[in-house]
């Protein structure tokens, strides 16, 4: 190893319009090392990567690439140079197969024929010398997450990549993929190659880095070691004040089964069954916790349970066991629905619409919001929505701003703010915190305290397992559209849940 | 209706089917690597009308019939080349554009005819070339190999782009930038030259669709294609994006076409219901949408103009 970074990015600063992006930002990578780049969305982590990769010029500021100042222009030239990145949705042709879209961009040694066949060799052989099994021939929608982003890792690898850029990679995997995810990072920084992680996920940032930096508001706020701090500490130093990234639990007398799903089961987009035979209670007073890798059903049941999916004939879903399965969206809302949904902007709200018409999407047709002749009561929808943002710490100018303009954490607030005001006895939370900034997360998290401690039957679906583990009193393992363990959060550990989330029922050594 | 079922007649219209498959085929493929490649084109029709009319144009002045095909690919390529400028270049939003090239394509070539021809004058057409051998086969022959070079042509493309689709380089980042442009972008691979190849062939051989079909007849009129470049898009979908498939829509096509006018002429159908025979093709082409909705997959990409950030 040598004391040279191969990887030096000096006093960087980005300027837009009105915004610094990055203001004399200073980072490194040394050949072997994995330094992480922690920060919140906007603190100035991807600026610094598309900078590295081309897509952006620096202001001020130097690259220098394996001892010399260099200058990238485009995302070629940086894989040229040998720097690659996985990015954090994946850049996959799902048509294409593995060994296609590892080709994709190289020349070929048949021009103008593809050679898939010498493509697929080296693959193989790559695969053996990394631990990393994908195969070249299978066409990339058919594989899992986790097998998808070991295709991302091979394109890098398959072009000799020095430095590797990991996106957020954690974020779709089950805690065992991580692991091995981990196994494979390590034994490509022991053959001397660099890595960069960034994420947001603190322990497992205190797990893999040799060296963390942490940005906010585009500058640099501290550089460290694991050794040296701890997850309470990179988390301030993220967002600039002591955050409570646990959130406290009153004890709180559970009440009666207001949600009951009785053999439930949904069919999926693809027409097959998504949902097979769920059957689970959330009762007053509790959060039940929806743990698993998405795409095993967790979606389906969210959207079953707020109507806006019909279960197939023969599933119950009881609102204080009264029969809601063949009711419309309005009539559970009427009964006391409230929905966060998974898709912010597709399905929570209008991103067209200004905060206060998002406020009242739901309730606009009422007597409180509408004149006996037809018309909008704008004094009293302006006090309504006046007292949620303050009451809901929604940041925004004002409220006839576009919603879109506004951040994802303060749009999940909104969108908060609308479902809670009606006092809701079934609460489903789907995601609430995912791209959510961590001071948005922590309010949002004890709003669904409060919910908790009001009586509310909540339906908690997320696959960030720490806000699952943090927040449930049960929590129900999904696994390939059934529930294959409901435990107590007492009970739970991350690597008992991690199990199950893969399905494995039994623990085995 | 007996009369329908003689051998000699079934073989007549079966060769005409073939014929009048022609345009929809050549239109339908380029149309198929242009979507294949996220760029929707409705502008076929229009490309179509206006190559129609200078390779028509052509033929008349100088009875040069490679001529008349030389233009006709000519003007699919400069209208290919306007289309690649509007939406790869500007991002234009791709629908209304194809519209507009189709409005374009209508109006000029009208106005081009009436001042430089004034009455549908009769042009050479184009020869049937009988295959030695093949043609002398009976019935399959008269059918199948005694066409012109341009039907040979067409149908000889079919697997010339499913191989090219598949197995070359281009073929793959054709595929590429039309499911996933950030990916390929990500790559190297340009999704801007990828998508302006791919928009010059299909607008090239939408304009030699339309020299086939007036050299075929041998004279121009006004809206010649009577909607053909908008049947050879639904064609795309009809054909899931594959060769193979929109050359068996083609033939289907065709094939109703040629029994509708054979029926015709036999007054099978009532002079009265001509009409309501000549909707067959519109017919067909909604009830094969509403049975493959949702069945096939277009690709991902298709109908986004790609920018960066």
């Amino acid at each position: 190893m040598s004391s040279q970074p191969m990887l030096e990015m000096r006093g960087i600063t980005k300027r837009f319009p009105g915004v610094i992006a990055n203001q004399d930002v200073s980072f490194d990578v040394s050949a072997g090392e994995v330094h992480t780049l922690l920060g919140e969305n906007g603190a100035g982590k991807s600026t610094l990567m598309k900078i590295l990769f081309g897509l952006y010029q620096p202001d001020e500021g130097e690259v220098i690439w394996q001892g010399a100042p260099t200058t990238i222009t485009s995302p070629s030239e940086a894989i040229d140079a040998g720097i690659g990145m996985v990015h954090q949705h994946f850049m996959l042709v799902p048509t294409l197969t593995v060994a296609e879209n590892v080709a994709l961009g190289l020349a070929s040694g048949r021009r103008p024929l593809t050679d898939l066949g010498a493509v697929s060799d080296r693959i193989r052989e790559i695969s053996e010398q990394h631990g990393l099994a994908v195969d070249p021939s299978v066409e990339v929608w058919r594989l899992s997450v986790g097998e998808r982003q070991r295709v991302e890792i091979m394109k890098a690898l398959y072009r000799d990549a020095r430095l590797l850029v990991l996106d957020e990679p954690t974020a779709v995997l089950t805690p065992q993929e991580v692991d091995d995810l981990f196994v494979i990072l390590r034994r490509m920084t022991s053959e001397g190659r660099g890595l960069i992680f960034i994420s947001h996920k603190l322990h497992e940032v205190m797990a893999l880095s040799d060296r963390i930096t942490v940005l906010r508001n585009g500058r640099v706020t501290g550089q460290t070691v694991p050794a040296e701090s701890s997850r309470e500490q990179l988390a301030e130093m993220m967002v600039g004040r002591a955050v409570k990234l646990t959130p406290d639990r009153p004890d709180v007398t559970r009440g009666a089964a207001r949600l009951k799903v009785n053999q439930l089961s949904v069919q999926g987009d693809r027409g097959t069954l998504a949902v097979e035979n769920v059957s689970f209670d959330v009762f007053g007073g509790e959060i039940l916790g929806i743990a698993g890798v998405s795409g095993n059903g967790q979606r389906e049941i969210a959207e079953a349970v707020a109507g806006l999916r019909s279960p197939v004939s023969g599933s119950q879903i009881l609102f204080d066991d009264e029969n809601v399965a063949n009711l419309n969206t309005k009539q559970r809302r009427a009964r006391g629905l409230a929905y966060v949904p998974e898709e912010r902007m597709k399905d929570g709200a209008v991103g067209d619409f200004s905060v206060s018409e998002n406020l009242i999407l739901v309730d606009h047709g009422t007597d409180a919001f509408t004149s006996s002749s037809g018309l909008f009561k704008f004094d009293a929808i302006k006090r309504h929505c006046s007292e949620l943002v303050e009451r809901f710490a929604v940041k925004t100018p004002t409220i006839d701003t576009q919603t879109s303009n506004l951040s994802g954490g303060n749009i999940q607030k909104v969108i908060m703010a609308r479902e809670l005001t009606a006092e809701p006895t079934v609460l489903i939370a789907s995601q609430p915190t995912r791209g959510v900034d961590i001071g948005s997360a922590e309010y949002i998290h004890s709003q669904l305290i409060a919910q908790r401690a009001r009586g509310t039957a909540t339906l908690l679906i997320s696959e960030d397992l720490d806000e699952v583990l943090g927040l449930s009193d049960r929590i129900a393992v999904m696994f390939d559209g059934q529930i294959i363990a409901i435990v107590d959060a007492d009970d739970a550990t991350r690597e008992g849940i991690g199990l199950l989330m893969a399905g494995v029922v039994e623990p085995t050594g | 209706m007996r009369d329908f079922f003689t051998v000699s007649i079934l073989v007549a219209t079966i060769a005409s089917g073939i014929r009048l498959a022609t345009p929809y085929l050549l239109a339908g493929l380029g149309e198929t690597i242009g979507q294949r490649s996220g760029v929707l084109n409705l502008g076929v029709d229009g490309v179509m009308q206006l190559s129609a009319f200078f390779s028509y144009w052509a033929v008349l002045e100088t009875d040069n019939l490679w001529l008349g095909m030389v233009i006709g690919l000519v003007v699919g390529l400069v209208m290919g080349v306007i289309y690649a400028v509007v939406t790869v270049v500007l991002k234009a939003q791709q629908g209304i554009s194809g519209i507009g090239i189709f409005l374009f394509g209508l109006g000029f070539s009208d106005l081009m005819f009436r001042r430089q021809v004034g009455t549908p004058k009769p042009a050479n057409q184009l020869p049937e070339i009988p295959i030695p051998l093949l043609s002398d086969i009976p019935w399959v022959g008269e059918a199948l190999f005694e066409h012109s070079v341009v039907t040979y042509a067409a149908f000889a493309t079919v697997p010339l782009l499913a191989w090219m689709l598949r197995s070359t380089t281009f073929g793959m980042n054709i595929r590429a930038v039309g499911e996933n442009p950030q990916a390929a972008d990500s790559l190297g691979v340009s999704v801007a030259w990828n998508r302006t190849f791919a928009i010059l062939i299909g607008n090239g051989m939408a304009g030699l669709a339309g020299a086939a079909l007036v050299l075929e007849l041998g004279i121009f009129q006004p809206n010649l294609t009577n909607g053909l470049g908008f049947i050879a898009v639904a064609l795309v979908y009809f054909g899931a994006w594959r060769p193979v498939g929109i050359m068996s829509g083609a033939l289907l096509y065709g094939l109703v076409a040629a029994v509708v006018l054979q029926w015709k002429a036999q007054g099978i159908i009532p002079r009265g219901a001509s009409d309501i025979a000549a909707m067959a093709p519109a017919v067909l082409t909604i009830l094969a949408l509403i049975i493959l909705a949702g069945r096939v997959q277009a690709p991902a990409a298709l109908t986004r103009p790609f920018s960066r950030h």
